[in-house]
């Protein structure tokens, strides 16, 4: 039943990812440094020659009234940023053909325990930040996304491996499918809303200061942020309720009762209701954007918990880490 | 945006309720009043701030009972914390945190927010009737303090420009409000099923509640351990353990007959490390049979329960019982039946006693079954492997006294206080290890005991729970409502048309018809970063069905 050779291909695909990703965040980093250093240099020579020309404030400087020469003002490379977004797309790769590989050597979803089900988030995130990425400028999210999902593969080949196998009964049922593969893809989705969430708060805080410099600089409009971080989650949030009730169908149908107070299902209970918080928190008077963030922020601590703590050392029905 | 314009659609009803009606002045100036205090409490729990904060505690609430062993989850559990935590246990018990799930605060907790959300819909259900019904409001006055805005020039007679607008408007389905002849303004809406999606959501959250609650009160639950071959009949005196819910009536429960013919459990045994030994089949069949109906034989297994009359049967938990005989001296039977054996480990090492009244003094039996025997150095005999590799029973045994003063007694268990183990020649207590078909010769001319072969037993949960439907109906529901209430966007647009005057008068003062004004402008419901592409949009096909050109500032200079 179980294919070795498969196996060992996407241990293989998954360690290549792993290196390329590594590459990638430090491509993506160098982009936030240069396309910052450079955004800011233009904007204090747009000051200086404003002051000094009596020009529009709002035109780009012209090029026979700036007195430096050219190469002391180019436009912000964006070249190790795109070679970061390649990178992150031959990972992409890389991660879902190694989670493929990996369903194909046991003839199942690749859902059965801690190691498949961080491929499987790992996997979402990238293909969400992939298919993002081409519609739309967002080499600058690149290393917020790749920071955290490389975390989540390095863990889960280091720690959380788990050789592949056939799965025991209780998992052998089609909401296993439906279940986890949804979870999966909203824990990826509410990665990537972490990472936007987090660069909301440290643009929003510079902002406040009114000392937006350096790297801080690439990144777009505390607002903007604000409302991209907003939009992931209404995705996320409906899909993470899906979970919560698939979960219950399925829990009916292998436990004989669809709601139990499980420490799994207590924790995917409480993401919701953090979540649901925070949906909350941005429609009430008297919540700032900030605070309702920090809700989210909350929210994905608790997905990680849940997923760490939970899953290895809280004793449950949902015991199925594989981690000895 | 620092400006003091409106950006987004005010909602029909107060966001913050707390700051309703003047504050807590309910009666004379300086006295609140009885009425004025529970108008000011009322508005305080239903208050958006309130909600949030409610949920946010419960929340936090609910995190001990992941962490603490809940009564409700695994009673055993509970009595080893004790046991474990004689300090804290018993403080952690006196303030709940064994029960989380039913304790007072944490009801408090979720009551409080029931009656919040009660507090927050209704209104809202009464303004959204109201809202559905009534037509899109006047066009403002002065567009430019809209948040967003397009705006053009373009040679089309203004009548032209406010059909093409209407037309466009009714074409997006937007509620056009009707206008008077002649009227150079368009004011549409769009998205009342957000707030419909969002009522829906919060009234099938009760629904849910309600339907546990349900399930609760009218549900029951009864635990069996079925070997192969046997039979039961259900009925509340039936189950080895049965709960019922408070208002169920135990003569009300359904009456079927239910054999275990087989079961068939497999165990991982060709990957290695933490996937060796996992089970991998676990299935069964069972022979049901209700009033004078045929006999069925039905297969069922973990996540494939059976449903009969009304109930599920689940099948939980598994283990083995060796078949186990002993004879007195002269080879008469004292003793033959399949004896359960609970599992307390991975690999299936199991504890049981058997006990033989019939023989004089009474025997018992206590020890372990261990599916695959295996020495291990300063444990003794081990199980390495929870399938039937090499069965052995290991036992020791007590002679004496079974039931002292004829308590009631669990069947797992023996009090051996009265009772004298048995002793080997050389005076060590008596240690048996039996191998199917071994017979082994007791003792002290006290007969002898043998293993004749090993079946198994299936733990069976038979479950009646009538909120299970209704939760599934009202957890769609809400789902459906959510994706409504964040999916669909709630926008209000507005035109404004400024026919060409003459010199002076219009915003574009010139030469007659040709320089008609179009301004069109959204007003959002929350976050909406897809409503300036759509007034662009707008007001794009706006001009080209008008059959107008635009006007570019060229022209005018």
């Amino acid at each position: 039943m179980t294919d070795p050779t498969l196996a060992a291909a996407s241990d293989y695909l998954i360690w290549g990812a792993i290196i390329v990703l590594a590459l990638a965040l430090l491509a993506f980093s160098l982009h936030l440094a240069l396309t910052g250093s450079g955004r800011q240099s233009r904007a204090e020579r747009k000051v200086l020659v404003g002051a000094g020309a009596g020009t529009s404030a709002t035109g780009e400087p012209a090029a026979p009234e700036v007195p430096e020469p050219a190469e002391e003002a180019p436009a912000p490379s964006r070249r190790w940023g795109v070679i970061g977004l390649q990178l992150t797309w031959l990972a992409t790769f890389a991660v879902v053909a190694g989670t493929v590989l990996r369903a194909l050597s046991v003839s199942r979803a690749p859902l059965g325990n801690m190691y498949e089900f961080a491929l499987m988030a790992s996997a979402f995130a990238l293909v969400i930040y992939s298919i993002w990425s081409l519609r739309r400028d967002r080499l600058w999210l690149g290393a917020f996304v790749v920071l955290p999902v490389l975390i989540i593969l390095g863990a889960a080949r280091l720690w959380w491996y788990t050789e592949a196998s056939q799965l025991m009964p209780a998992l052998d049922n089609i909401w296993l499918v439906i279940h986890v593969t949804v979870a999966t893809l909203s824990v990826g989705l509410f990665t990537i809303g972490a990472a936007l969430a987090t660069a909301y708060l440290i643009k929003d805080r510079a902002e406040a200061r009114g000392d937006v410099r350096g790297w801080l600089a690439a990144l777009p409009a505390g607002q903007a942020l604000e409302r991209m971080t907003y939009g992931i989650h209404i995705f996320a949030f409906p899909l993470w309720t899906f979970t919560l009730m698939s979960g219950a169908i399925w829990a009916e149908q292998a436990w004989g009762r669809y709601w139990g107070w499980d420490p799994k299902e207590t924790w995917t209970f409480v993401i919701w209701v953090v979540y649901a918080a925070y949906l909350h928190a941005r429609a009430t008077t008297g919540w700032s954007a900030r605070r309702s963030t920090w809700v989210a922020i909350a929210g994905f601590a608790c997905i990680v918990l849940n997923y760490t703590v939970v899953n290895l050392l809280i004793t449950g029905l949902h015991s199925y880490s594989g981690v000895a | 945006m620092a400006t003091e314009t409106p950006a987004r659609i005010e909602p029909d009803y107060p966001k913050d309720r707390t700051k309703l009606g003047g504050g807590r002045g309910g009666g004379r100036k300086g006295s609140i009043g009885a009425l004025g205090w529970v108008r000011w409490t009322w508005r305080q729990l239903t208050s958006m701030r309130t909600a949030l904060a409610l949920l946010l505690l419960l929340a936090v609430a609910a995190i001990p009972g992941s962490i603490f062993p809940q009564r409700g989850v695994d009673p055993s559990r509970v009595r080893t914390y004790l046991e474990e935590h004689p300090d804290a246990g018993p403080w952690l018990d006196k303030i709940g945190m064994f029960d989380v799930y039913a304790s007072p605060w944490f009801a408090s907790i979720y009551l409080l927010l029931m009656i919040s959300l009660v507090g927050c819909i209704l209104p809202r259900m009464r303004q959204h009737v109201q809202a559905m019904r009534a037509q899109p409001p006047r066009v403002p006055s002065r567009l430019t303090r809209m948040p967003t805005r397009a705006e053009t020039v373009l040679d089309a007679p203004a009548q032209d420009v406010v059909a093409a607008a209407r037309a466009e408007l009714a074409g997006r389905r937007y509620r056009v409000r009707p206008e008077e002849d002649g009227a150079l303004v368009v004011s549409a809406e769009k998205g009342y099923l957000k707030e419909t999606g969002n009522l829906l959501f919060h009234l099938a959250i009760l629904g849910v509640i309600v339907s546990v609650a349900a399930g609760h009160l009218f549900g029951w639950r009864g635990e069996i351990i079925l070997k192969e071959g046997e039979t039961f009949t259900t009925g509340a005196a039936s189950f080895d353990t049965l709960s019922l819910g408070p208002l169920v009536d135990p003569d009300r429960i359904p009456v079927y007959s239910l054999r275990l013919d087989d079961l068939d459990v497999q165990f991982e045994h060709e990957a290695q490390g933490a996937q060796f030994g996992q089970p991998r089949v676990f299935a069964g069949d069972a022979t049901v049979q209700r009033g004078d109906d045929a006999p069925e034989t039905r297969a069922f297994a973990v996540n494939k329960p059976l449903h009969v009359a009304g109930t599920s049967v689940f099948l939980l938990g598994n283990g083995y019982a060796p078949v186990v005989t002993v004879r007195d001296t002269d080879g008469e039977i004292l003793f033959s039946d399949a004896v359960t054996f609970l599992p307390q480990d991975n690999n299936y090492a199991s504890e049981g006693v058997i006990k033989v009244p019939a023989a004089s003094p009474g025997l018992g039996f206590v020890g372990g079954f261990l599916p695959t025997l295996e020495f291990v150095e300063g444990l003794g005999p081990t199980s390495s492997f929870p399938g039937l590799v090499a069965p052995a029973l290991v036992l020791t045994a007590f002679e004496g006294d079974l039931f002292p003063e004829g308590r009631a007694q669990s069947v797992f268990s023996i009090e051996t206080d009265s009772m004298t183990q048995l002793q080997q020649e050389d005076g060590e207590p008596l240690r048996l290890l039996l191998e199917p078909g071994d017979v082994i010769e007791l003792p002290g001319d006290r007969g002898t005991i043998e293993m004749e072969t090993v079946i198994r037993w299936g733990g069976l949960l038979v479950r009646h729970d009538p909120g299970r439907t209704p939760a599934l109906v009202f957890g769609g529901l809400a789902l459906l409502g959510l994706v409504l209430m964040l999916g669909v966007k709630r926008r209000r647009l507005f035109v404004r048309v400024t026919p060409a005057g003459p010199a002076g008068t219009g915003e574009h003062p010139g030469d007659g018809a040709r320089h008609t004004g179009l301004t069109v402008a959204g007003l959002p419901k929350g976050t909406d970063p897809g409503l300036d592409d759509l007034v662009d949009q707008v007001l794009a096909r706006i001009v080209s069905a008008s059959g107008g050109r635009v006007v570019t500032d060229k022209d005018d200079t």
